[in-house]
């Protein structure tokens, strides 16, 4: 067992861990220290000097965040004299700050506001003028800096050169006129600069995507992971649906990362981060009969035409003639549900997963994987494999053109897309194309049924993450109209099924 | 009275290698080299030869506190502090300007004491000619095969009080902005490039042949109890010959500034600055101080540098804080936020005082924020910042009430 030491902080007795810092064994056991320039992922400058605390016997405040505990020794972080130092730190702070809440993104959720309520609350000494600097200076595509409501923590800086490694911002000059900038001639641009708004304690690096779209306070989280790619990183998802009016109508605002050690520790890459701003767009709603009859259609009335439109074809075409085409974004219950209609049940052979080549993409050592479809691994538990991998989109081509397939059940995919035009020819001749998913695409267009399903947010779930990690998420959003997750949709084309003695 | 370093002063030639040979130099290095280290370090420690960069620390005992080469095998560095940037102290300029072939011996003996095959000269940026005179001498000496297996190079610096702080002169020299380390580990333990590495000052080193040649016990007795040897004054101000004065330590404060010619223009005195302008202020009252390390602690201040600055009747005491807090405010490496913050907030108070514009509440600010600050950043030169002012407050507050009256309203 690794050793323990044992300290009281406060009054109460706290067991670090061999290694560890007064502030770090506090923060495990759920004990505030203030501090700004200490991260659990970026170490400890000590910069700040927010983390002061009174040792017992020691002539001098300690900065807890550099202070290793020793058995039986005595912290106090909230006595009068520590608060007075940690209240003239931030009083520090705060004197050049231009204190621009009223306009600032950060605004309540910032370190500034928060000590101040916390442990400030004093009255201003400050007499002259504030020293000036840079504003909304937009250092990358997703990053606007503001150098006047700099704290200097080195956060950035040191994330730049110790997690990115890109090494595309420094501190320039000396002083109280020293400011964070990019290196001439560059961009904050790495494939994870999004966590730098994340890690800023303050509004000086804030996101642009969510610039002036809605006030944190007016936002709900969930707890989700990002489906951008096989790692599924933890992630809060913060939406907007109490003021409709904000963020320009959308529902989902942005994506956090969620600390998970054992996952993405506290990052994620600004793909995952940044590639679901369109959530509500193109969206599905309402089930569908399309054609010539075109209506729409309750549940249960689309999936009875479904399954008598099935029993049409088969009294004289093979059961087998029906293929399907889905993405590995289907989640754990999706995948059982679509095993338990498609192979059990109709006993269908022929399928398509194989990804897109758009949803192939970068990897690093970091956190992105080269796959970039969520639940890859989870079909493959469901018996998905690339041994079932039947079909090419060019041997399915194939198939309709010789007439074996004559029907195609398609999930979240757009074949049209993939084939271009000729696909439409293609696409005709079927006697049956079913299209289901939460967003329109090409195809959905030439379906003779269209069903709506939920997309991620909207739905409890889970996925398997390419380590065979099984990763849940919450329903964050109200499913749209009529929509209906996946395994839903399967179960009930599956009943209509029995309900016609089709199985 | 003794002089060591400035004894041989008179000489034009003295920069010159033949010249210093012909004066019994590079003698030390013979008799260290053969002397073996640990007798060595015994005559060091003996000397009480404290460190002269302002600091104080006994030079023998940093030199000891290396880890020995058997324990922790691989490069070890002696790194020379000639930064010097302190305003009033100059005495590191005259000794390399005058005599830099006792900067070299010193060094060389340094590095033989912890086995270091590579020492550096860190010279301030500024100090242009002083660099060309170290890398002729490097050179003269070099020739005469005088470094043996050793090697010794010369860096610059880019013109930052801060990197004259031991652990931000590291970090320059790796090629990183001049930001203080905080130890521990002490650079002894990890210094440049994480490895055990002395740093000490130019005069630190230049004693260090005498304290070989005559016995760590003369080089003791020279000075008080626990400093030992002469130290160099640099004395400038309302004196009527300022300039570099070796003296022994101890010496009263007043005799300094009698060697100095005194107050210049028949004035009074008013306060002495006595270690260059990081230490607290002292009052005419104050004039028999014994000028060692000890000494001016009892009066709340350094012996620093020994950049004695004197002051005359003439000088209003805002005027003296805000030169000093503009002149932190404008080196403080901006690291930790109290000194970052709190300097350039005391030059815009003082300024405003200055101006016209001081009130009463801006006294108690200072002494608060002086108080927050002092202790609480990462290095001494935010101490600095909230000591300064508030000693030239508590020993001229009459000076501080006329510039921030109570005001109606
Ligand atoms: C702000 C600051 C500036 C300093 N500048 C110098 C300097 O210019 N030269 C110097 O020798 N020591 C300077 N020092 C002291 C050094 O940190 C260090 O103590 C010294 O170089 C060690 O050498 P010594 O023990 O021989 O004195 C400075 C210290 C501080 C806090
Ligand atoms: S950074 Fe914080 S304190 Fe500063 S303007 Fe923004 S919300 Fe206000
Ligand atoms: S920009 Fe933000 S993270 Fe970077 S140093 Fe300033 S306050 Fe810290
Ligand atoms: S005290 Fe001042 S000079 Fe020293 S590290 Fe902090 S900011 Fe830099």
């Amino acid at each position: 067992m690794a050793k323990t030491i044992r300290f009281t902080l406060d009054g109460r007795t706290v067991e670090a861990r061999e290694g560890e810092t007064v502030l770090e064994a506090a923060q495990r056991c759920g004990l505030r220290i203030p501090h700004y320039c200490w991260h659990q992922a970026l170490g400890n400058p000590g910069n700040c000097r927010m983390c002061n605390v009174e040792v017992e016997g020691a002539a001098k405040p300690m900065v807890s965040c550099r202070l290793q505990p020793k058995e039986g020794m005595v912290v106090r972080s909230a006595a009068p004299a520590a608060r007075r130092w940690q209240r003239a730190a931030l009083e520090f702070h705060l004197v050049d700050h231009p204190l621009d809440c009223p306009v600032c993104d950060q605004s309540g959720e910032c370190g500034l506001q928060d000590y101040y309520m916390d442990i400030g609350r004093y009255p201003s000494s400050l007499r002259d003028d504030k020293w000036h600097m840079g504003k909304r200076m937009p250092i990358g595509p997703h990053i606007m800096l503001d150098q006047e409501r700099c704290i200097m923590c080195t956060r950035c800086t040191r994330f730049v050169s110790t997690v990115s490694q890109s090494h595309e911002l420094g501190i320039f000059g000396r002083g109280h006129s020293q400011v964070v900038d990019v290196v001439p001639g560059r961009s904050l641009d790495n494939p994870y600069s999004g966590c730098l708004a994340d890690i800023c304690p303050v509004g000086a690096l804030t996101d642009r995507d969510f610039r002036f779209q809605v006030r944190v306070w007016y936002l709900d989280e969930a707890e989700s992971v990002c489906p951008g790619c096989s790692r599924l990183c933890s992630i809060w998802a913060h939406t907007s649906t109490r003021r409709p009016w904000h963020n320009q109508g959308r529902r989902l605002a942005r994506l956090k990362p969620r600390l998970d050690p054992e996952v993405n520790g506290p990052w994620i890459c600004d793909e995952g981060r940044y590639g679901f701003a369109g959530f509500d767009s193109d969206r599905l709603g309402r089930v569908l009969r399309l054609g010539r009859d075109a209506a729409e259609l309750p549940w249960d009335a689309a999936c009875d035409e479904i399954a008598v439109a099935w029993h049409r074809v088969v009294r004289h075409k093979k059961p087998e003639g029906l293929a399907v085409v889905a993405s590995g974004a289907l989640s754990n219950q999706d995948w059982a549900g679509f095993r338990s209609l498609f192979v059990d049940g109709l006993r269908l052979s022929r399928f398509l997963f194989a990804p897109e080549p758009d949803q192939v993409g970068a990897e690093d050592g970091l956190l992105r994987r080269r796959d970039k479809v969520p639940n890859l691994a989870g079909g493959r538990a469901f018996g998905f494999g690339a041994e079932i991998q039947s079909l090419t989109w060019q041997t399915l081509a194939e198939q309709i053109e010789q007439g074996e397939v004559w029907g195609l059940y398609v999930v979240d995919r757009d074949p049209l897309k993939v084939w271009g035009e000729k696909g439409r020819a293609l696409l005709e001749r079927l006697d049956l194309l079913v299209y289901q998913g939460p967003r329109k695409g090409l195809t959905g267009e030439l379906a003779r049924f269209r069903l709506p399903a939920t997309a991620w947010l909207e739905e409890d779930g889970e996925f398997t993450d390419f380590q065979g990690r099984v990763r849940g998420y919450r329903r964050a959003l109200e499913p749209l109209g009529q929509a209906r997750p996946d395994w839903e949709i399967f179960a009930a084309i599956e009943a209509a099924f029995h309900g016609g003695g089709g199985l | 009275m003794t002089k060591l370093l400035t004894a041989h002063f008179h000489e034009p030639r003295l920069h010159e290698l033949e010249t210093y040979r012909g004066l019994g130099g590079y003698e030390g290095l013979k008799k260290a080299l053969a002397m073996g280290r640990e007798q060595l370090m015994e005559e060091m420690k003996k000397s009480n030869l404290r460190g002269l960069g302002g600091a104080g620390f006994p030079a023998g005992m940093k030199w000891s506190t290396v880890t020995p080469e058997a324990k922790d095998p691989g490069p070890r560095y002696v790194v020379v502090n000639c930064d010097e940037s302190e305003p009033g102290c100059f005495k590191d300029r005259v000794l390399v300007t005058r005599a830099p072939h006792a900067l070299i011996e010193g060094l060389l003996i340094a590095m033989h004491a912890i086995d270091a095959k590579q020492g550096f000269i860190f010279v301030r940026g500024e100090y242009q000619v002083q660099y060309r005179i170290l890398d002729k001498a490097l050179a003269e000496a070099r020739s005469a095969g005088l470094l043996g297996e050793r090697s010794i190079d010369l860096m610059r610096g880019a013109g930052a009080y801060i990197s004259g702080l031991d652990t931000a002169l590291l970090e320059t020299m790796e090629g990183k902005k001049a930001w203080p380390r905080q130890p521990p580990p002490f650079p002894t333990a990890k210094g440049l490039m994480g490895r055990p590495t002395v740093v000490n000052n130019v005069e630190t080193l230049c004693m260090v042949p005498h304290v070989v040649l005559k016995g760590g016990d003369w080089f003791a007795a020279l000075g008080t109890p626990k400093s030992g040897g002469t130290f160099l004054f640099s004395v400038s101000g309302h004196v009527a010959k300022p300039g570099v004065y070796e003296f022994p330590m101890g010496t009263p404060l007043k005799d300094i500034i009698a060697a100095a010619g005194g107050v210049k223009g028949g004035r009074k005195l008013k306060a002495v600055i006595p270690g260059g302008v990081s230490t607290p202020v002292m009052t005419a009252e104050e004039l028999d101080t014994p000028m060692d390390f000890e000494g001016p602690r009892a009066q709340g201040s350094f012996l620093g540098a020994g950049g004695v600055i004197v002051l005359d009747e003439t000088a209003d005491m805002v005027m003296v804080a805000h030169n000093i807090e503009r002149f932190l405010a404008h080196e403080s490496c901006g690291q930790c936020t109290p000194c970052r913050q709190g300097s350039y907030w005391y030059e815009r108070i003082l300024e405003r005082g200055l101006s016209g514009g001081g009130v009463a509440a801006d006294l108690e600010t200072l002494q608060r924020t002086g108080e927050d600050m002092t202790g609480k950043v990462i290095c001494a030169l935010g101490d600095t910042v909230g000591v300064v002012t508030r000693a030239l407050m508590k020993k001229f507050p009459e000076d501080f009430k006329a510039k921030f009256p109570e005001r109606r309203g």
